[in-house]
This record gives C-alpha cells, sequence and structure tokens, in this order.
C-alpha cells in the first residue's frame, strides 16, 4: 500500500531515543547532569570519606598523581585534612538542591510575568516590561548579597534570593516570544472558536514557548550554581559544617599555593556543571521543538 | 425580497483610526441566505477581510466601526459585548483561513486541535469526539485519517492541512462559514480539489458561507451570489451568472474581461483601465462628498 506521507514514512519505533542519539548536546549535557544526581542523592554510599572528617596529620596531601599522594585521598586533602572527593561528592548535593529549585521558582514566576505581559498588551505589558528594566539595571551579586543579609544565611534564603534575582531572564524571553505567538492565525482560530483569553494563552500558546523556556530553565540551573557558589564564597550561603562548592573555594584560596588542588577541584565541578548544564539547555531547545526537530 | 436571511449587513460603515479617519467600508449591505455562497470580491485594500473580521467581532484596534448593523439570525452583532458574541459565534460561525500553514497550532496534535470545539461546544467525550473528527476527515477526503489524527501540523502537506481546517470549521454544524482566500496560499493544482471540498462540505452540511477573494474565476466556480467591493464600496451585486456574464457596472466589466481565461489566449494580461479606475474613484468621491456634506 502506498504512503502519502513522504515525511513520515520510516518512522522510527523509539524517536525519543532516536533524537537523543543524534544530539551529542543532549546526550552529553543530560548524561553528566544525570550523573550528577546519582551521585548527589546516593552521596552518603559513594564519598570514601566523611567529608567532615579532620585529620591534621594528612593536612593538604596532593591527588593521587602528584608524588607523596595518600592512595586513600584521590584528590588530596584540604589544610585541616578533609577529603577533596568526598567534599565535593557531597557539595553537589547543596549545588543541585539550589539550581533545580532556585531554577524552577525563578522560571514559574518569570514566565508566568512574561506570559502575560506578551498576551495582554496595554497597562499590564507596560507594567512588567518597566519591572524587568528596573530589576535589571540592579548589580546581580550585590543585590542577592542584601538579600541574604535581610533574610538570613541558609539554603532556602539563597533560593530565593535566585528566584527574586533571575526571573527577568525567563520574562523577557517569554514575552517575547508569546508576542510572537499571538499574532499567529492559530490564535485567531481559536478565538472564533470561541476559547476565552486565559484558555488561549494557556492551551495554545503555552505549548509553543515551551521548548524556549525548558531550555531557559537548563540553562538558569547552571546560573543558580554559579550564584550559589558565589554566595558560599562569601560565606552567606549554608552553615560552614555542611560542604559546599563555594566554600571549598574560599576556604582553597587560603592556601593556593600550598595546595592549588583544594582550590582547582571544586572550581572544575563548577564549570563542568555549569557547561553541562548549557548543553543540556541547547539540546534540549532543538529536540523539543517540533517545527526544529523535523 | 422576502427570502430567509442567515446573514445581513446593512449600512456598514469604517474608518481607520490610524489615516486621519479614512473610509475603509462605505455604506456596505448584503445578505446571504440560507445554504448559499456568497462571494466577497474586491481588489487589495478593498475591504473584505474586514467585512469578514467584523463579522467575526476581530476587526483589527485600528478600524473603527462607524456605522450600520450585522445581524445574524435574529441577533445584531454589533452591540454585543465580547463574551456574548464569543457565546454565540463559538459553535454557529466558522472560520476557515487564508493560511493553512500558520492556522494549526505547531506543537499540538491534529487530534487535540479537531476535538477542542466538539467537546466545549457539543458537550463530546474524548472518545466520541475522536470519532466525529475520523468522520469529518474522512468527508474532507482525508486518506489515512488515523494517521493523521496523531500528526503535528509540520508532518502534512499545505493541501492536507487546508483539508483539516475545512473538517474542523465544519465540525460544529455552523450556519455559517466564512473562508478568508482559503485557497491563496495554495499550489494552483490544489485550489481546485479545495474549491470543490469546500463546496460539496457546504451543500452536505447546508451552511451559509461567505467566501472572500480577489479572483473572479473563483468565483465563477464556487459562488451563487457575488458582492463586488471596490475601496470599501459595493460596486455591484447580484448572482454570479448575472455579474459575470451580464455586468452593468464599468468596473466590473472591466474586472471580467481582465481575467485570464483559457478560451481566450491573450498576449499578457489587460488590465483594468485608467478611465475605468478614474471613474470609480470618482464615485466614491462623489459618495464621500455625499455623507460629509
Amino acid at each position: 500500500m502506498p504512503k502519502p506521507f513522504s515525511r513520515t514514512r520510516g518512522r522510527p519505533r523509539f524517536p525519543a531515543l532516536i533524537r537523543l542519539l543524534q544530539n551529542p548536546k543532549l546526550g552529553l549535557g543530560g548524561g553528566f547532569v544525570l550523573l550528577l544526581v546519582i551521585i548527589a542523592v546516593f552521596a552518603p554510599a559513594i564519598a570514601p570519606h566523611d567529608p567532615l572528617e579532620q585529620d591534621l596529620m594528612a593536612s593538604a596531601l596532593p591527588p593521587f598523581w602528584l608524588a607523596g599522594a595518600d592512595p586513600a585521598h584521590l584528590l588530596g586533602t584540604d589544610d585541616l585534612g578533609r577529603d577533596v572527593l568526598s567534599r565535593l561528592i557531597f557539595g553537589s548535593r547543596v549545588a543541585l538542591t539550589v539550581a533545580v529549585v532556585a531554577g524552577v521558582a525563578a522560571g514559574t514566576v518569570g514566565s508566568l510575568l512574561g506570559l502575560l505581559a506578551g498576551y495582554f498588551d496595554g497597562w499590564t505589558d507596560i507594567a512588567v516590561s518597566r519591572l524587568i528594566e528596573i530589576w535589571m539595571a540592579f548589580p546581580a551579586v550585590l543585590l542577592s548579597i542584601l538579600i541574604v543579609a535581610i533574610l538570613g544565611s541558609g539554603v532556602g534564603t539563597v533560593i530565593v534570593a535566585i528566584a527574586i534575582i533571575d526571573w527577568t531572564r525567563f520574562a523577557r524571553v517569554i514575552r517575547a516570544d508569546t508576542m510572537a505567538n499571538a499574532q499567529a492565525d492559530y490564535v485567531v482560530a481559536a478565538r472564533t472558536l470561541g476559547f476565552g483569553r486565559w484558555t488561549i494563552l494557556f492551551r495554545e500558546i503555552l505549548p509553543n514557548v515551551m521548548p524556549g523556556l525548558i531550555a531557559l530553565l537548563a540553562m538558569e540551573m547552571g546560573i543558580a550554581v554559579v550564584i550559589e557558589a558565589i554566595l558560599s564564597f562569601v560565606g552567606l550561603s549554608v552553615s560552614s559544617d555542611t560542604p559546599t562548592w563555594g566554600s571549598m573555594i574560599a576556604s582553597g584560596r587560603q592556601i593556593i599555593y600550598q595546595a592549588w588542588w583544594v582550590f582547582a577541584a571544586p572550581l572544575a565541578a563548577v564549570f563542568a556543571t555549569v557547561l553541562a548544564f548549557n548543553q543540556l539547555g541547547d539540546g534540549l531547545r532543538r529536540a523539543l521543538d517540533p517545527v526544529m526537530r523535523r | 425580497m422576502s427570502e430567509p436571511r442567515l446573514l445581513s449587513i446593512e449600512g456598514l460603515s469604517a474608518v481607520s483610526d490610524r489615516d486621519n479617519g479614512a473610509p475603509i467600508l462605505r455604506d456596505v449591505s448584503l445578505a446571504v441566505a440560507p445554504g448559499e455562497i456568497h462571494g466577497l470580491v474586491g481588489e487589495s485594500g478593498a475591504g473584505k477581510s474586514t467585512i469578514a473580521r467584523a463579522i467575526l467581532g476581530m476587526t483589527p484596534r485600528t478600524v473603527r466601526i462607524t456605522q450600520g448593523a450585522i445581524i445574524l439570525g435574529n441577533t445584531e452583532l454589533l452591540s454585543l459585548d465580547a463574551r456574548q458574541l464569543r457565546r454565540l459565534l463559538g459553535a454557529e460561525v466558522a472560520l476557515i483561513p487564508q493560511d493553512p500553514l500558520t492556522a494549526l497550532n505547531p506543537s499540538r496534535r491534529i487530534e487535540a486541535q479537531m476535538t477542542d470545539g466538539l467537546r466545549m461546544w457539543k458537550g463530546h467525550s474524548a472518545k466520541s469526539a475522536r470519532e466525529r473528527a475520523l468522520t469529518l476527515l474522512d468527508e474532507v477526503q482525508m486518506r489515512e485519517p488515523e494517521r493523521v489524527m496523531r500528526c503535528y501540523p509540520h508532518e502534512l502537506s499545505g493541501g492536507m492541512r487546508q483539508r483539516v481546517l475545512i473538517a474542523a470549521a465544519f465540525a460544529l454544524e455552523p450556519k455559517l462559514v466564512i473562508a478568508d482566500e482559503p485557497t491563496t496560499a495554495l499550489d494552483v493544482t490544489v485550489q481546485k480539489q479545495i474549491l470543490k471540498l469546500i463546496r460539496a462540505m457546504q451543500a452536505r452540511h447546508k451552511t451559509g458561507a461567505i467566501f472572500v477573494t480577489h479572483d473572479l474565476g473563483v468565483v465563477a466556480q464556487i459562488c451563487d451570489r457575488v458582492t463586488l467591493l471596490y475601496q470599501g464600496k459595493v460596486m455591484e451585486h447580484g448572482l454570479t451568472a448575472d455579474l459575470l456574464l451580464k455586468p452593468r457596472h464599468a468596473y466590473t466589466k472591466a474586472l471580467v474581461r481582465a481575467t485570464p481565461r483559457y478560451d481566450r489566449p491573450v498576449d499578457g494580461l489587460i488590465p483594468v483601465p485608467d478611465a475605468v479606475i478614474a471613474a470609480c474613484r470618482a464615485e466614491i468621491a462623489g459618495f464621500d462628498g455625499a455623507t460629509h456634506g
């Protein structure tokens, strides 16, 4: 029997899987993020040492490929003799928690305002747009330090601070995307069918801005990791008995000439995580967009 | 005439809010009987799409309707607020849009888009709406309707998308279908099939239709009655055969002569003579002078 569709002929059995394999950004970025999630969840089982256990007799041991290393401490120890690898592993917990929760919070607030501004032009758009402009004039890091100073330190505060600072990223992009979609004929068609404005906004327009939103969300998670590291670095994140990458960078900085690896290891972790989130975001954008993925 | 009317437009006038209140529609009146296809013909800017949009209550913000009435059944539409209009039009008036490439939501499957209205207006369950949608796709001679239902719009060709849109337009058994140049964005070879299809669907469902086009050839194929517009003013109206074979107005005569025909090959296209255009402009200027003076 002849098949009239040339484009859908031979539609693969597992289109999602095929697409993933065709898209190295998605595979590599997503793979690394998934690995990170597993590490964070099973940190107590994976970490070779207690991240808080001090051993002043074994302080500042180098990583395994340098002379004088102890095979029990693969990435060496810091100035208090704590195992760097174990601290990295436990540090991923705070980093990922903040990334996911703060990313979703900023994304929800920002996209909602962006959708409203893009669809209901007039005073709603004017109000949201001016708010975005005012917001973006604040220096982000200083604003976050101010928020933490007012609310007190802790993971919850860091999350709130990131959401308060970064919703504008979502709002700007989603607003423009919504405006473009609101002009499309399918919105006119939905209106002639008698759908209300909210139905059109959430059922017709939202699915079309979703690929962009998800991509932004992944990238925002990378940014949240950096902001958390900065706040930990200046000692405004969680209490010092919880290992974080930022506080490791801060303590490593003080002994950078004696033991550079204590500084370099968490820096590399932040770098790899942000890179992975960015690649994941870009890969998702390509994979999810029904027009781009033909 | 005392024949039953589905839709009548009486003395509709509109101005542009942008160009110093330049008139867009000038005292337009027309009537659509149940089950007939009424052609709205004119060149670009003649106001044919504005009339279609006015019926749907979706004129652009820059267009302001100054007087007139649009009566559907027994209800005057211009006096309704947005909510009342939506409730009335949703199931009774459907639109077949101009560009099938953008008129379907790119990120929703055909099934979802075809069943929306059925579930909202006709109280169908997901299952019965699906069955109804399949029947409709079958009516528009879509091959493999089951498969089409699972597709996203970008997986279908332009002609297939237009078939989906036609099926969707007739889904709620509307009393009136407004087709806004439904064949303009399509390949010429597909155009004729789509025209036949609209005609067949309209006859089967006994639906009245307003068919907006600039092509007199299309009018000859599909319309029962025609209203010819120039710069927002009705130049001539009547039964299609009368208007095309025995045009009374000079503009109509010139347009009929300008339409290319297979049985009458010419070297190049015949333009509408400048003298006719000048006469039309003078007529409109005279009309404007009379209404303003």
